[in-house]
């Protein structure tokens, strides 16, 4: 599928020119300009990650639009990328998304805004560069280099508490990824000098060295995904987090926690995977029911919504290790479907802290009175929250409940507890906020939200509806990808 | 052919239609136009399903795709319709019962501010109401059930100032939420045994899988359609608000009367019941799931009639009168009488529509009052409202000739034939509850419109008979509620329901009904000479004495109760037991999870205990890098010995 177009390269490197260029406009002399040109730039990187898709081969289970130049050649590093069904519905959503966030910081940033706007393209560049890295040290370096956008825009832009939650984050995912770079070190020698991902696929490694390289993965991808019980920086650093940040870091930046089991985990060290399911199956079902637990006993919105994150992540992780069809895809459909309702509801959160520079829920009540469209939004993306069948929340749930019922009565069981514990927090926060009486003068001032709100809003409604209603298109692409990889997996290296 | 496709289309589509009007664009074209775009999108609806019934009464059934949902791993997940005499009756229902609720509310909700939001949300429970019913699978039966509970958590929250109402409306959705929990495990199961979710192609294979065991407990072989029914009726218990999972029902009372008929009454809560009938080739080969059916439609009937005697709110007595019919519907799902159970749903949603559309008149005439202590007199100043709810008591008492009458009887036929475990005390269940239901149908009946007025000066003389918009629905419904029941030889001993609903040739009880089924007037004169027929006229009486003759007499019975009555007036403590284990226990438990186990465990220990243990050690070292050159010089000479100590 190699047409020789750069595709992929384009896709990477037009967000980071452009947040470069986004940069160079300066001080906030020139904010309109800057905005603009984010603007420009996120939707050209739109527009070119559609042919992504149009060009897809569907019934093809290779790597697709690959590129391969020697970079170090001492080191036998190259660029080499390439897509396949698995990471190509993710370069669309972090596309898809990077426009919303600019938008949605169009007035709400006021300072520094091209420095925001710029790092908000460059990541946006970046995952990019995550997702389609076939060589291990690129994927590395574009891994460890996504984490320093985000550690600014939450040190920077963030709430009061801010360098705490920046630092917890840096440290918490940089710790996680060294041993990652250990195993890839290992992983050079093992298979005689190669830093290439698909060599390592197949490359045969004995049942010890595969459980000790799969810890290591483990680390690197838990703490991003989160997995209980290495979440506990993710709730910090959302609350502190603008609300751009806490949009890209749910809807993006968790999902290559995801990304890297399938990439790495599962295929390069399959015997290992399926030897430790048992503990990633706990892990994740501890994650669903525990998460859910906490996440009704938030007072503060995000916080509430990030621990829904960790809940609803749960099943990510949980999807990936039961190894049927059903898992694996629901899984993804969970990734994608998380991006977009994730990315609503800390919106829906932003547009209420833009007005009342609080997150508290008890700040809170009768919000439907003084803004009732907002209300019937925040209710679409609420109810997809608690994943109501015809919106995107249902299918992956769906999909990795029917996987677990396969491999154990018990396990779909505790999944399925997300059906009331989902609602439970989601609908008591939603009942508190924006049912009732106007509860203060503060809430009896609310205006409700402007037509820019309003266009973010319904963009992210027609997703979740769409994927609701017709998961289809979402799953055609991933499944030749997915069969392969059950098939490798089932087939081991021992 | 096609033609009929097109229409199969329309019936649930018009409303969506209307709905997405009035909610979308209801602010631009306003009230008016959004009720009569509504209203004129519900008449397409209804002449259409009747259309299709006709159709299907030709013997013209239809199962279809609309379009692939999604595939994944070995299956494929479909929308598509399935329309058979099942599916058609209930569109019938289901749509003309929406139509005349659309048309009442134009009076019921005059004048309030969510007006086209009111309407927009009856439309698309209409749509997601027929979704369900004309579902030919599983997973679309889901999405419409899931939907339904969506409007009608929705509804009730409708006026979502009052702390009631947006306390009742979760409530309801949770617990429907629990049932849910239980019907998507029976999905699985469903799927992970017979690879697909199709109605057609799982019924087909039912009978192999019949001895299919299936270990949930490790050592202990259960029967895996036993499991499989015993989870999907959960899912129907919290629908169709079966003990113990009843509990949101009374509550959803605080939605605007309007729905309470058609969402919480009518059509809705008997989804439940629809469900089971159409699963009837599962339940029929699992007499286990039958058992239970039968005991938990048993304790239901029972346990909210006795409740409903208690009750002074005109609309708590007619929702604990619902709980109990659905008993009633359930025992008869248990007993193997599906068609019966079909057939009770259909009248019940005639006559409990007019108890609910005339207790909501009723209530606009005393300027929303719903205390029954508080009125008294009514039937003066409110003629129609009078009759048809008259008419409606009847028919819900089991009084001969009235539709409540044939449908009943036929239940209590049906369990009494019925040898599935636990019919015994079904039998005894819904033949007592008859005396019950004539009680306090009757007493709301004597204590809303006879009698002396008992409500204030000022509302006595605002008193007036409702508007047409509300009457003439009232009308209209009162017909079926008076002589749907006469359909009782042709729907349930005439094929009439053909292949939708499968008997075992086990259970014998519909057929020894057919054999002893002389036509309508026959079964007339021999009721006279049976139990229920007395039981009902002598609540009747029991009404009449108490609350038209000796007046007195109730209080002195309350007093002489004690203990029973206050069991009863609590309703048995179940709310109060069920926020105190499950609410608190899930705030308590959430709680320590995060204060003990995320913020002292994980956060306080490990990650910020790794931070300082980094930085005492970062202290320690600091120590010997004091800058001093005898500091330097000393630790190399201890080094130094250190050193050939080892070696030496």
């Amino acid at each position: 599928m190699s047409s020789g177009f750069p595709l992929l390269s384009l896709i990477i490197w037009l967000p980071i020119i452009a947040g470069i260029a986004v940069l160079a406009t300066g001080g906030d002399r020139n904010a309109s300009m800057a905005r603009w040109l984010a603007l420009a730039g996120s939707i050209a990187g739109l527009l070119v990650a559609f042919p992504l898709y149009s060009g897809f081969d569907v019934l093809m289970g290779d790597m697709q639009f690959v590129e391969y130049h020697p970079w170090i050649e001492h080191f036998n590093i190259h660029y080499h990328l390439g897509v396949d069904g698995i990471a190509m519905p993710l370069i669309l959503l972090n596309c898809f998304t990077t426009p919303l966030v600019v938008i949605a910081g169009w007035q709400v940033i006021s300072n520094r805004v091209s420095q925001y706007m710029g790092a908000l393209l460059i990541m946006s560049g970046i995952v990019n560069g995550v997702f389609s890295s076939l060589d291990a040290i690129l994927f590395y370096a574009f891994w460890e280099a996504s984490l320093i956008p985000m550690f600014l825009i939450i040190g920077i832009w963030g709430g009061p508490n801010r360098v705490y939650a920046a630092i917890k984050f840096f440290l918490y995912t940089l710790l996680g990824s060294l041993l990652m770079l250990v195993a890839f070190i290992y992983l050079y020698r093992a298979s005689g000098g190669s830093f290439s991902i698909q060599d390592y696929h197949k490359l045969p490694l004995p049942l010890a060295p595969q459980i000790l390289i799969f810890i290591a993965f483990l680390l690197a991808f838990a703490v991003k995904v989160p997995m209980w019980p290495v979440h506990t920086w993710l709730p910090d650093a959302h609350v502190e987090a603008p609300t751009g940040g806490s949009v890209v870091l749910a809807a993006i930046l968790l999902k290559l926690g995801g990304y890297g089991f399938l990439r790495f985990s599962l295929p390069i060290v399959p015997d290992a995977s399926q030897y430790l399911s048992g503990m990633m199956i706990t892990l994740s079902l501890i994650g669903v029911v525990y998460i859910g637990l906490v996440a009704l006993m938030q007072a503060d919105m995000k916080k509430l919504i990030a621990y829904s994150s960790v809940s609803h992540m749960g099943f990510v992780t949980l999807g990936f290790f039961l190894f049927n069809a059903y898992g694996i895809e629901g899984a993804m459909v969970q990734m994608i479907s998380h991006g977009f309702i994730s990315a609503a509801m800390f919106l829906c959160v932003g547009v209420m802290y833009d007005r009342l520079h609080s997150r508290q829920i008890a700040d809170y009540g009768g919000v439907a009175n003084k803004m009732p469209v907002f209300a019937a939004f925040f209710m679409l993306f609420a109810m997809a929250n608690a994943g109501l069948p015809g919106t995107s929340g249902f299918v992956g749930e769906f999909m990795v409940i029917m996987a677990a019922i396969k491999v154990n009565f018990w396990y779909a069981f505790l999944a399925a507890t997300t059906l009331i514990f989902g609602a439970a927090y989601t609908l008591w926060m939603y009942k508190r906020v924006v049912f009732g009486a106007v509860a203060n003068p503060a809430v009896e001032s609310l205006k409700d939200i402007n037509h820019r709100e309003i266009f973010i809003l319904t963009i992210l409604a027609a997703a979740v509806l769409w994927m609701g209603v017709y998961p289809m298109p979402f799953t055609e692409v991933m499944h030749t990808t997915v069969d392969d990889l059950l098939a490798h997996v089932a087939r081991g290296k021992l | 052919m096609k033609e009929m496709q097109s229409l199969y289309l329309l019936v649930p589509l018009a409303p969506l239609v209307g709905a997405l009007i009035a909610g979308l664009l209801g602010r631009v074209i306003g009230p008016t136009w959004s009720h009569r775009a509504t209203i004129g999108l519900m008449i397409v609806c209804v002449v259409a399903s009747v259309t299709v019934f006709m159709d299907v009464l030709q013997g013209n059934t239809y199962n279809g795709t609309v379009y692939t949902w999604m595939i994944t791993g070995d299956a494929r997940f479909e929308i598509g319709f399935l329309i058979d005499q099942l599916s058609a009756t209930m569109m019938v229902v289901v749509s003309f019962v929406s139509l005349m609720v659309h048309i009442y509310t134009i009076g019921y909700m005059h004048n309030d501010p969510g007006y086209q939001r009111f309407f927009s949300y009856i439309s698309l429970f209409t749509f997601s109401m027929l979704m369900l019913v004309m579902a030919n699978n599983f997973l679309q039966l889901f999405f419409g059930w899931e939907a339904v509970g969506l409007v009608s958590y929705l509804l009730i929250g409708f006026w979502f100032t009052r702390p009631t109402a947006v306390y009742a409306n979760m409530k309801a959705f949770l617990v429907n939420r629990v049932g849910d929990f239980g019907f998507l495990l029976g999905i699985g199961l469903v799927l992970m045994y017979f690879g697909t979710l199709d109605y057609a192609s799982v019924f087909s294979q039912a009978p192999q899988l019949a001895h299919q065991t299936i270990e949930i407990i490790p050592g202990s072989p259960w029967m895996l359609l036993s499991v499989t029914c015993i989870l999907l009726f959960v899912g129907a218990m919290g629908k169709s608000a079966q003990f113990p999972l009843h509990v949101w029902l009374p509550d959803s009372m605080e939605g605007p009367t309007p729905i309470s008929a058609l969402i919480h009454a009518a059509t809705m809560v008997t989804a439940g019941i629809f469900m089971v009938a159409r699963m009837s080739p599962l339940f029929e080969l699992s007499d286990t799931a039958l058992s239970v059916i039968l005991v938990i439609g048993g304790i239901t009937t029972l346990s909210m009639a006795l409740v409903a005697i208690v009750q002074n709110d005109i609309k708590r007595v007619v929702a604990y009168s619902t709980l109990s019919q659905l008993g009633y519907m359930t025992v008869a799902l248990g007993a193997s009488a599906y068609s019966v159970a079909v057939f009770h749903l259909m009248t019940h949603a005639f006559f409990k529509a007019v108890l609910f559309l005339g207790a909501g008149s009723v209530i606009i005439a005393m300027h929303h009052e719903q205390d029954m202590r508080k009125m008294g007199g009514l039937k003066k100043y409110m003629p129609i409202t009078y009759w048809t709810m008259f008419m409606a008591a009847l028919a819900s008492s089991g009084v001969p000739g009235f539709s409540g009458f044939f449908s009943k009887d036929a239940i209590i036929e049906a369990v009494h034939f019925a040898d599935i475990p636990g019919s015994g005390f079904a039998y005894f269940c819904v033949l007592s509850t008859v005396f019950i239901t004539a009680l306090y149908t009757f007493r709301l009946v004597f204590m809303t419109f006879h009698g002396k007025p008992r409500m204030d000066h000022h509302t006595e003389e605002h008193l007036h008979e409702s508007p047409w918009v509300v009457t003439l629905p009232l009308t209209i419904l009162a017909i079926p509620t008076i002589c749907a029941g006469w359909l009782i030889g042709p729907m349930l001993f005439g094929g009439y329901f053909g292949e939708a609903i499968y008997f075992s040739p086990q259970h014998g009880a519909v057929a020894q009904m057919a054999a002893e089924f002389h036509g309508v007037v026959g079964m007339m004169t021999h009721s006279l000479s049976t139990a229920p027929f007395w039981l009902s006229i002598g609540g009747i009486f029991t009404a009449w004495y108490l609350y038209m003759v000796r007046t007195d007499l109730p209080a002195k019975i309350k007093q002489a109760a004690g203990p029973l009555f206050i069991l009863l007036d609590r309703k048995y403590f179940i709310d109060e037991f069920y926020s105190w284990l499950f609410a608190g226990g899930a705030r308590a438990l959430g709680a320590g999870l995060w204060k003990i186990g995320d913020v002292k465990v994980i956060d306080g220990f490990v990650v910020n205990g790794t931070a300082r243990m980094v930085g005492l050690t970062a202290v320690l070292v600091r120590r010997f890098q004091s800058g001093y050159i005898y500091h330097y010089a000393f630790t190399m000479i201890v080094g130094v010995f250190v050193l050939i100590s080892l070696w030496s």
